[in-house]
């Protein structure tokens, strides 16, 4: 029994790339302004969970062709590698480093190693919340 | 080195015995055409030689130490220690072993027996001996105790495949364990007593040692110890199961070494126990009720060996209480005392020259009829001669008769027994006068057992030809070992005074040290012959009177040993030890482990919120500071009204829907309270973790059970909310008195003033999340990511877990 779901469909469609924009404004916003990785995973997974709710998981999967899993390790692999790349320079596991540049259409902007390490936080929560949902919305 | 050179350390001779037991097996794998005991043979002789040599150094008193330190930070060291009695133990050891090691070679046999394993626990056990023997630091002391235990309960149930073998060595396991386990005890107290592990050190500080509130319990601890591995007691029920071993076993443990580990204890001891009245009255007193008590049950039996075990531990006592009076000379002048202890070692060696030729006797008829019960015994005299000669002198000698050995060390016996009456120290003076009429009793019993065992099995009327296997005489080889320990018998009664002076006067000397300044200083000669005065020829004329009327009776009263129910034997009372505790523990374990989390959960939270809230006010902690409260928020207020119904609901929720939703009420009303208390990151957090655990919730909401499944009862319910409440209340009273007593300032101050400058941000809770502490982000979003896994391999395996449901059912 397969209903006709025009409207929520098309709703969510726009609705996901608004989400999708907040969760990554989020995300970037977290070093000066409430959010950061974890929220803005959350938020992504959740204009996911939107379109998982509109159509179906294979259209899902077929539309976002990622494996999460592979996801959550590449998200691991990101956190630790910043955390141990001080090493390299000769200072202590896990210390940061940041220093402003001049961008093109930016202007001055603050570069931080921690954006690095948190945007390996949301791709974990991305990925562990998405594993989650899909292994369980996937079982019957 | 007092004048002699000893060329190596010797210590590691102690270990010969051992190195040997490695390459046993090799022997036995490889060289088919040659009985394995031939090569066992020479390391008890070699040692046996090697050890005679020491003799003229202890004669004069001296004594030779060599160490080998093993953990010098806490001064645990092999040593070996050779005075008189260590080298009198030692001789025993590796003599007796020599002999022993020579009968099995004619015992076992080669074909049909294992003999690569017997060979290696008997070198174990012998090793394990010696160290007993020569250990001057109880700690190495404790480790080859604890070996001949070992070593013990793998000879005795050396014929693994019959079930009573194995009884047989579990309950010597068992019981010798504890008193070693209870020894190590002693030996802990003592050491923090004297501040030392080394026995000679320990003896130098015992005047001291005897006002420590510790010293009654490491007496009674360590006599545990002696009194477990001596059979004494009650605890000498082990001894007669252990009889399962191989003869020589038997023979060789359980006669004439490792049930004297703990007289050797006693003796070592006693210069730092003697003086203490406990000690004497336990030693003496144990020791003859074991005395009468296994003299008393030795008639009873009908196995060969069951006889011989009983009047081991019968003998055994008989040693131990002379070594307890012996400790009295500490407290008198009276030579007597002292004669005392002498007898103890005298007879000390008699009782391993005759006992152990009894058992190889035992073992010989064993192995020529096929039976060892005394019923269906008799006749063998003329069959098989010399064993029958090596039995008559053996009981003899047992029974306290010229001319054998026993005869003299019986006679000390009864006459330091005699002594005891009169001794007034103690109140010894009140019930001294039992301890000579014991001791002859025991003493009637003693003979009459004797005579049961050697004229029942060779005299009378045969029934020869009824036996499994047709009699004949045993092979030369196998009486070699008896018939050196007969004439050894024989040979101690005409010569005692050179035995004295070679072995027995120092190993008194070594007993008694503060006594005596050189061995020569024990005014003791021994005579066979006192005259006509002497107490103990009188009394011995009386035992071999009553003793034998009691023999030629037996019929007439052994009915008596049918008064004892069997439901009161010791041997019952072990049984239902073993089966009790068994229960016991299954019963109680039962009762508490339901297999029910419930229940779990239960017993943990009654036992946190009662020990909790029991030392906040046993510690006087519960304190609350009302200044240190903010005041109270309209919104604040109003959510907390909506956060207290929303738990309501979910408590009496009737449907789990109506729960999960009441759930994500209170989840949400908390994100309201991070807004309130301005913390914007976490109410965005919790805003979108709970619609997305609420989302999992609804996802998984029909594999969810109905709410009440497990049909409570009222009183599960009644317990829940008590244990509920009072979690509740302890939470509460925790959370107050931590809020009112902030000892220390926080150190968020820092976080504030450097956030822009160091870290180079401003949303301080993230930067601590991902620089300040990124550590523990790290590991959360490991956290998270092992979670996703764990429900996809969950589900993934879900085929499996279908599959042992179904072979469930």
């Amino acid at each position: 029994m397969k209903k006709n779901n025009v409207i929520l469909q098309t709703t969510a469609k726009v609705t996901f790339f608004i989400i999708f924009l907040f969760s990554i404004h989020i995300f970037f916003a977290g070093h000066f302004a409430p959010g950061g990785g974890f929220v803005g995973g959350l938020l992504t997974t959740g204009a996911i969970v939107l379109l998982l709710l509109a159509f179906d998981l294979e259209t899902v999967k077929a539309t976002l062709p990622f494996n999460f899993t592979v996801v959550i390790g590449v998200g691991l692999l990101l956190s630790l590698g910043t955390a141990a790349g001080s090493i390299l320079f000769n200072v202590p596991f896990f210390t940061h480093a940041f220093a402003h540049f001049e961008l093109p259409l930016f202007g001055d902007t603050e570069l931080h190693t921690a954006m690095i390490f948190d945007s390996g936080v949301y791709l974990v929560v991305v990925g562990a919340a998405i594993t989650i949902i899909q292994s369980i919305g996937g079982d019957e | 080195m007092d004048g002699r050179r000893i060329l190596l350390e010797f210590v590691l001779l102690i270990f010969l015995p051992f190195v040997f037991a490695i390459l046993v097996p090799f022997a036995y794998k490889y060289i088919k055409g040659i009985h394995t005991g031939w090569f066992v043979l020479l390391v008890p002789l070699v040692l046996f030689g090697y050890y005679l040599s020491f003799i003229p150094l202890t004669m004069d008193g001296g004594h030779a130490i060599s160490e080998i330190k093993w953990i010098p930070t806490l001064g645990i060291a092999f040593t070996s220690y050779i005075d008189g009695l260590s080298l009198l133990f030692t001789l025993l050891i590796t003599g007796i072993g020599s002999l022993v090691v020579l009968y099995s070679i004619f015992y076992m046999d080669k074909k049909k027996e294992n003999l690569g394993s017997f060979y290696v626990y008997l070198l174990l056990f012998m090793t394990a001996m010696l160290g007993v023997v020569q250990s001057d630091n109880t700690m190495t002391l404790y480790l080859f105790w604890e070996l001949t235990s070992i070593s013990s309960f793998l000879l005795i149930g050396y014929w693994y495949t019959r079930d009573k073998s194995r009884f047989g060595a579990l309950k010597s396991m068992m019981i010798t364990v504890f008193g070693g386990l209870m020894m190590l005890g002693g030996f802990i107290l003592l050491s923090i007593m004297g501040e030392t592990f080394s026995i000679r050190e320990l003896i130098a500080q015992a005047p001291d040692l005897v006002s420590h509130p510790y010293f009654t319990s490491a007496l009674i601890l360590i006599l545990l110890g002696a009194f477990t591995k001596s059979a004494q007691f009650p605890f000498y029920i082990w001894l007669p199961d252990a009889m399962e071993a191989p003869t020589p076993v038997s023979a060789y443990l359980h006669s004439a070494t490792m049930v004297k580990a703990g007289i050797y204890l006693v003796a070592r001891f006693t210069p730092i126990f003697g003086t203490s009245s406990t000690w004497i009255w336990l030693v003496t007193g144990i020791g003859l009720l074991t005395l009468f008590w296994g003299s008393f049950f030795a008639v009873k039996q009908t196995d060969l060996k069951a006889i011989l075990a009983f009047s081991t531990v019968s003998q055994l006592g008989l040693i131990m209480s002379l070594l307890g009076a012996g400790a009295i000379s500490y407290h008198t002048t009276e030579a007597m005392f002292a004669f005392a202890t002498y007898a103890a070692i005298f007879h000390l060696i008699n009782h391993a020259t005759f006992k152990g030729g009894l058992f190889m006797i035992a073992g010989i008829i064993d192995h020529e009829t096929g039976t060892r019960d005394i019923r269906k015994l008799g006749g063998l005299m003329s069959i098989m001669p010399l064993s029958f000669t090596v039995a008559l002198i053996g009981s003899l000698s047992m029974a306290g008769l010229p001319p054998f050995n026993g005869f003299l060390s019986k006679e000390m016996f009864l006459e330091s027994m005699v002594a005891l009456r009169h001794f007034e120290l103690f109140q010894f003076d009140t019930w001294g006068i039992l301890f000579p009429i014991v001791a002859w009793v025991a003493s009637v019993f003693t003979f009459t057992y004797s005579l049961y065992f050697v004229l029942k099995t060779f005299l009378g009327q045969g029934k020869v030809d009824q036996l499994p296997k047709r009699p004949h005489e045993a092979p030369i080889g196998m009486l070699v070992a008896p018939m050196i320990l007969a004439s050894l018998v024989i040979i101690i009664f005409f010569i005692p005074n050179v035995l004295g002076k070679w072995v027995i006067k120092p190993a008194v000397m070594a007993v008694q040290p503060t006594l005596y300044g050189s061995p020569a200083d024990i005014d003791i000669h021994v005579l066979a012959w006192h005259g006509f005065g002497s107490v103990g020829l009188w009394l011995t004329v009386a035992i071999v009177i009553v003793g034998s009327l009691l023999y030629l009776t037996i019929p007439k009263w052994q009915p008596l040993y049918k008064l004892q129910p069997a439901k009161l034997s010791l041997n019952e009372g072990y049984d239902a030890l073993m089966r009790g505790s068994e229960k016991g523990m299954n019963r109680l374990s039962r009762a508490y482990m339901t297999g029910l989390i419930r229940t779990y959960l239960l017993y943990m939270f009654a036992f946190l919120s009662v020990t909790v809230i029991a030392v906040l006010f046993i510690k006087d902690a519960f304190v609350v500071d009302m200044n240190s409260f903010a005041a109270i928020t309209l919104y604040g207020a109003l959510n907390a009204v909506i956060l207290l119904l929303s738990i309501g609901f979910v408590v009496f929720a009737k449907s789990r829907l109506a729960a999960i939703i009441a759930l994500g009420g209170v989840g949400y009303s908390v994100a309201l309270f991070f807004v309130i208390f301005k913390a914007p990151d976490l109410a965005l957090t919790q805003l979108v973790i709970e619609t997305v655990s609420v989302a999992l919730f609804l996802l998984a909401f029909k594999h969810l059970p109905a709410l009440n499944e497990h049909g409570e009862t009222k009183k599960t319910k009644v317990v829940n909310l008590i244990i509920s409440l009072s979690v509740g209340v302890m939470v509460t009273l925790v959370a107050l008195s931590s809020h009112s007593q902030k000892l220390i300032p926080s150190i968020s101050q820092y976080y504030k003033d450097t956030v822009a400058t160091e870290a180079g941000g401003g949303n301080i809770v993230n930067v601590i999340l991902v620089d300040y502490r990124g550590f523990d982000t790290l590991f959360e979003i490991a956290v998270l990511a092992i979670a996703g896994i764990a429900v996809l391999g969950m589900i993934r395996l879900r085929v499996s877990r279908k599959e042992t449901t179904d072979e469930n059912k």
